[in-house]
């Protein structure tokens, strides 16, 4: 593997571990209603195939302990790792941490002799994590979809746009806490897009 | 500051600790916090506020809603400044300035009230019978008509207020926080249900604001305050105050505007927007809109001094200002006499009802003659008097029918005149999601009958104005929609809301008072105020066969004002149905439209503004090339290095530049952005052979081949390299445009066509950092960069690609090319992109690497004729035009294909691409130009092509150019001529390939 230095996180250039240093004391108005955060490296990874077959859905288990979800619009794997979000019938994102370099392996492994599809993304998407008081309304004023507590809650998630920019949203915990997962190239856009969003809860980065 | 001269000393929902400033047209007035601007503007006794739009008569308050059709002001000035602001609907706050409009120099003495004068040279359609011939004046006539007649000016800089948008779903969606709102959102908020209450006032209450009701024996006011506390606490219920639901569209959508801080006055760097637009989507929503009082209409009823009985009442009661100091009632109906019982009650002098009903006995009436006010019943008011100011009026006796006046005229000094014609249900949103009206001749007015979608109208708004109707109709409609969505109250039962009315006798009829002498005409009775029709208008309109509701509406502008006509409507309705002999049933009533009330464009556009406005998709290495001094291009929403100017350059100098560097020695070129979709499946290679013009199930692993994608129509809509990364594994790219578009319709095809194909698709674009090197030395960088993969061409040839270390990184090499010359296409995780780019530019320096931009690439490409989609093609091209023939296979089907052998694809004669040598080496063509054959012709000349690339090419020495020509390929070394700004320039058309004709370098 090449060396650390080489590597460049999607907003790396932000200088957002600065600003997270920063003590809250130090930041003026100190009350932040949407907490932001560019989440650690992890692998990703495409997965395709039949759920219906039994066959694929022991592959993956034995892979990563649980079957992929086959209820739409929902994660498997809890707040922890690894997790499988939903993402269509025959589609899921399998996501580990970012030392776990053999699942891509394992699962093109386990899955060689069946027609499935698994294929790195680990580098597609950034992800950044959206929590607070305001993050729903964050949310809400760039997503159509219901984001309500009702309609949307932990262990959810969904392929949908957020403002301009193609978003997976997966909800982790009620608090509420998002993960958003956004193609690397939008990672910018959105980043600043959600800073304004905000603006009137007033937000605060974290590592 | 002057007294508020017309101000009561108590009472009313005004903050008398809180004193406001406030200018108007110059002028410094005293206000209290609590005021709209018209409230205060009536405490200081202002009765001119503006002048019609044609007439330019002096006009004043008229109502104390969003029905306002003459207290239209500009707010504000400078950037801030907002036209057509309704001085009803603005909340008064320190140092608010407001200026009339439709007045020059003043709303007091206008210069174009002379046009009052020429009033019978201003007929209905006057605009367009008079300034239709000759149509090349228009533009002339338009700009003298626009300084006439404008509403307000536009700001005069770039809008500094924040303005925002939120999407919102809810269960129930209340509009209108009156008796009837605030009633169905508690009996639904109590379910549990997620409910939204908007209301376009400051406060919750509605019309409760505005009198003295009582509710289950409490003053109403004290119970909407306990209600909305009561809502407040409510988890799932939102209240939104100062928010106006503006637009009704389909599937129970709806859009709201909130003034979050507009109350506040423009506020500088605030944090929080100026208004909000709510996208709300609702399961069942409750109109509650209210009922808007509609005036009578009789000679000279536009004077100031004139104003609906409602709003009179409201100003007395909720604001505590007078709206003048001798009143007259003139009314059709029992609820009115309010308003001159309460008028009386703040002092004001009441000289006398006039009711139009021959024998009005209802409880109010009698309520008011045992109060001492006169009574004048079957009279109407016939002439107003008073130039800035109501100073008298004239009643008559109405005849049987209310057809003619007759008797003598008795004349009665005021200075206010109340009036009312009774009520229109505020029926616009129940008709915007597209309900049905019934016209109630009783009230005489539209009501709701047949909902088109989860729509519930309640209280004044579906026609029951009485109180408590209203409350229990509200509580109703809260109840069932909580219901239907099944939301269910638990515990105690409630019980709705009830209040004791006096009871009110039906009113009396709606229409015209003639003017004594004037069966017709005669002095202006207007119909709409904001746009200045009268009655004789539309009889006018009739007349000349405009019988129609739509067509009377275009034709005379009745109801195209800002305020949409809102007191207009029905009334111009009334007149047209009864020169017609039919009613308001038999005429209809024109479409009502959003918005409701103005909406700023500030809130439709909301956040999408400046750097937000789109989307801008960035590569790993987008800060380098900024540091290095990039012009980006926008290639979609991708931003892509155009050229890179160092100090002193030129664009054309930076071109020249990076076109030499990569043939002469090592050019580098971020090309991320290319589009990569993964396949993988047993199907895969069946699957390019049906989508792709060329063969696939003989590509070796290992290697790429280029091909061209075709629509259903044969023509080219993307071409790529594909590599076999497995037995059943390839890499697609895609043009960068077309990315998305491609990875749509592989999908397309294989969810709705070709199910039975084995095989995934996946966009993999973002995953990978593509870095190009290309030129003599590009095999020489790479070299020191990987030790895994021998790179000689024997080993590595062209269309190859290679798993690789590069840089210690695990990387894919193509050994493909865009320029012509020896290139590497490495791929790398994204992560590592901005790392091994810049490894590139250090190590590359020996060789003086140079970073291509978009232009180089295009300048390379051309040189060697290769097309880019979306360049050389434009969805009518064919590979055939192209001469590309080479790439399509004879011996397969794919699509496309049979569109290739139609009549017109595959006559002779069709634009073909060839190359250009203009005889002046040093002209570059536009792109774009048309080719002619003989520039001399008289016009029309046919066109037979147009050049799709030109530059300048510094390798050759001269420009080159790329063309479509009609039968091209067989008219090479002939000259065309080139159609110019200033004549026509000769061109000779050749080969499309430039340069290195054998391709020497592509395979060195």
């Amino acid at each position: 593997m090449a060396d650390a230095y080489l590597r460049q996180s999607p907003l790396a250039h932000l200088g957002l571990a600065a600003r997270a240093a920063i003590p809250p004391e130090d930041i003026e108005g100190t009350e932040a209603g949407v907490v932001l955060c560019e989440r650690p490296a992890r692998h990703q990874i495409g997965l395709r195939g039949d759920a219906r077959r039994p066959a694929f859905r022991a592959a993956v288990k034995g892979v990563l302990g649980f079957a992929p979800p086959a209820k739409a619009t929902t994660a498997a794997g809890g707040t922890g790792l690894p997790r499988a979000l939903w993402l269509g019938p025959d589609e899921w994102l399998v996501v580990t941490d970012d030392d776990d370099a053999a699942t891509v392996a394992d699962l093109s492994e386990a899955l060689a002799r069946q027609h499935a599809h698994v294929v790195d993304l680990s580098d597609a998407r950034a992800v950044i994590g959206l929590a607070g008081a305001g993050a729903r309304d964050v949310l809400m004023k760039g997503c159509t979809l219901d984001v309500h507590r009702r309609a949307f809650g932990p262990g959810r998630c969904t392929r949908t746009l957020l403002a301009r920019a193609q978003v997976i949203v997966h909800q982790i915990t009620q608090a509420p806490d998002y993960d958003l997962y956004v193609q690397r190239s939008f990672a910018e856009y959105l980043w600043a897009w959600l800073e304004d969003a905000g603006t009137e809860y007033g937000v605060r980065v974290t590592a | 500051m002057r007294e508020q001269s017309h101000r009561l000393a108590e009472g009313g929902r005004i903050d008398r600790a809180t004193p406001l400033r406030f200018t108007f047209n110059g002028r410094r007035y005293g206000g209290f916090a609590g005021d709209t601007l018209a409230s205060a503007l009536l405490a200081n006794g202002v009765s001119v506020v503006g002048r019609g739009v044609k007439y330019h008569r002096p006009r004043g308050i008229f109502s104390a809603g969003s029905e306002e059709p003459n207290a239209v002001v500009q707010l504000e000035t400078g950037a801030h400044t907002l036209a057509n602001a309704r001085a009803t609907r603005v909340e008064l706050y320190d140092g608010l300035v407001a200026t009339s409009v439709n007045c020059w120099p003043s709303a007091e003495y206008d210069f174009a009230a002379a046009l009052g004068l020429l009033s019978p040279l201003l007929p209905a359609g006057f605009y367009y019978k008079t300034f239709k011939w000759p149509a090349s004046l228009w533009m002339t006539y338009e700009a003298v008509i626009r300084r006439a007649a404008g509403l307000g000016r536009a700001p005069d800089g770039p809008d500094p207020d924040r303005y925002d948008k939120i999407n919102v779903h809810c269960d129930v969606l209340v509009v209108g926080g009156g008796p009837a709102g605030l009633a169905a959102a508690l009996a639904a908020g109590r379910t549990g249900a997620r409910v939204i209450l908007a209301d376009e006032q400051n406060e919750m209450g509605g019309a409760l604001l505005d009198g003295h009701d009582e509710i289950d024996g409490a003053p109403a006011q004290d119970w909407t305050a306990e209600a909305a506390a009561r809502l407040d606490a409510m988890d799932e219920v939102r209240c939104l105050p100062r928010t106006t639901v503006f637009g009704y569209y389909h599937h129970n959508f709806l859009a709201a505007l909130e003034r979050v801080t507009d109350h506040l006055g423009p506020q500088d760097a605030g944090v929080l927007p100026r208004q909000r637009l709510w996208r709300i989507r609702a399961r069942k929503v409750i109109l509650a809109t209210g009922a808007i009082e509609r005036p009578p209409v009789f000679a000279g009823n536009d004077r100031p001094g004139i104003m609906l009985a409602h709003a009179a009442r409201t100003y007395v009661n909720r604001y505590a200002a007078r709206p003048g100091r001798r009143a007259v009632l003139f009314t059709n109906n029992d609820g009115a006499y309010r308003a001159a019982l309460d008028l009386r009650a703040a002092d004001v002098e009441v000289a006398a009802i006039v009711d139009t009903r021959p024998e009005p006995t209802g409880d109010l009436p009698a309520e008011a003659e045992s109060a001492d006010i006169e009574l004048i019943a079957g009279h109407a008011v016939v002439a107003t008097h008073g130039r800035k100011r109501l100073s008298a009026i004239e009643v008559m006796a109405l005849g049987d029918g209310g057809g003619q006046v007759s008797g003598e005229a008795r004349r009665i000094p005021c200075d206010l005149l109340a009036v009312s014609g009774g009520w229109n249900p505020t029926a616009h949103l129940f008709s915007q999601s597209g309900g049905r009206l019934r016209f109630d001749a009783t009230g005489a007015c539209l009501v709701p009958a047949v909902a088109a979608q989860a729509t519930r109208p309640a209280g004044a708004g579906n026609g029951t104005f009485a109180l408590d109707g209203c409350l229990a109709e509200g509580w109703a409609a809260g109840a069932a929609a909580a219901a239907e969505v099944g939301s269910r109250a638990r515990g105690r039962a409630a019980k709705a809301p009830g209040a004791t009315v006096t009871p009110e006798e039906p009113p009396g009829d709606y229409g015209v008072v003639p003017a004594p002498g004037h069966p017709e005409g005669g002095p202006k009775h207007f119909v709409d105020l904001q746009n200045d029709v009268t009655a004789a208008d539309i009889a006018l309109a009739a007349r000349e066969g405009y019988g129609s509701v739509e067509h009377l509406k275009r034709y005379t502008t009745l109801g195209m004002g800002t305020d949409q006509g809102k007191t207009a409507n029905v009334a111009g309705l009334a007149i047209l149905a009864r020169l017609g002999g039919t009613d308001v049933a038999g005429t209809g009533h024109t479409t009502f439209r959003p918005p409701y009330t103005p909406v700023t464009f500030g809130a439709l556009a909301g956040r999408d503004v400046g750097a937000l406005s789109d989307a801008a998709r960035r590569t790993p290495m987008h800060h380098w090339h900024e540091r290095a001094g990039a012009r980006f291009e926008d290639v979609g929403q991708w931003k892509r290095p155009w050229y890179y100017r160092h100090p002193g350059e030129d664009m054309a100098g930076a071109v020249e530049r990076e076109c030499l560097a990569a043939r002469n020695t090592l050019g580098i070129m971020d090309a991320t952005t290319l589009g990569k979709i993964d396949i993988q499946g047993p199907d895969a290679a069946e699957l390019l052979d049906r989508v792709y013009t060329n063969a696939w199930s003989k590509l070796e692993v290992g290697r790429c081949r280029y091909s061209l994608m075709l629509g259903e129509d044969g023509m080219v809509m993307d071409d790529g390299v594909t590599a076999r990364l497995g037995r059943h594994h390839y890499l697609m790219t895609t043009t960068t445009g077309n990315a998305a578009r491609v990875l749509a319709w592989l999908e397309e095809w294989l969810q709705t066509e070709w199910p039975e194909l084995r095989v995934y698709v996946a966009s993999v674009t973002e995953q990978w950092a593509t870095i190009t090197l290309c030129g003599p030395n590009a095999r020489r960088l790479l070299a020191e960069f990987t030790g895994d993969v021998d790179l000689g061409t024997q080993a590595f040839p062209f269309m190859a690609w290679r798993a690789a270390t590069v840089g210690g990184i695990a990387a894919r090499l193509f050994r493909v090319s865009f320029t012509g010359e020896l290139s590497f296409e490495i791929n790398v995780p994204a992560r590592y992109g901005l790392g091994l780019w810049t490894a590139f530019m250090n190590a590359g320096e020996k060789y003086g690497i140079t970073p291509l931009g978009t232009e180089a690439m295009h300048v390379l490409r051309a040189e060697k004729g290769y097309i880019i989609v979306g360049q050389e093609t434009d969805g009518t091209v064919t590979p055939a035009d192209l001469g590309m023939d080479w790439i399509v296979s004879s011996k397969k089907d794919f699509i496309g294909r049979r569109s290739l052998g139609r009549t017109d694809t595959a006559r002779p004669g069709r634009k073909q691409l060839v190359g250009l040598e203009t005889e002046d080496a040093a002209l570059v063509l536009p792109e774009g130009a048309h080719l002619v054959e003989n520039p001399g012709q008289e016009p029309p000349v046919p066109t037979i092509g147009h050049v799709t690339s030109s530059y300048h090419s510094a390798n050759l020495g001269r420009s080159i150019a790329l063309a479509l020509v009609k039968g091209g390929r067989g008219r090479m070394g002939e000259a065309v001529h080139v159609a110019l700004e200033g004549g026509a320039a000769r061109a000779v058309i050749r080969d499309p390939v430039f340069f290195d004709v054998q391709g020497s370098r592509l395979h060195g």
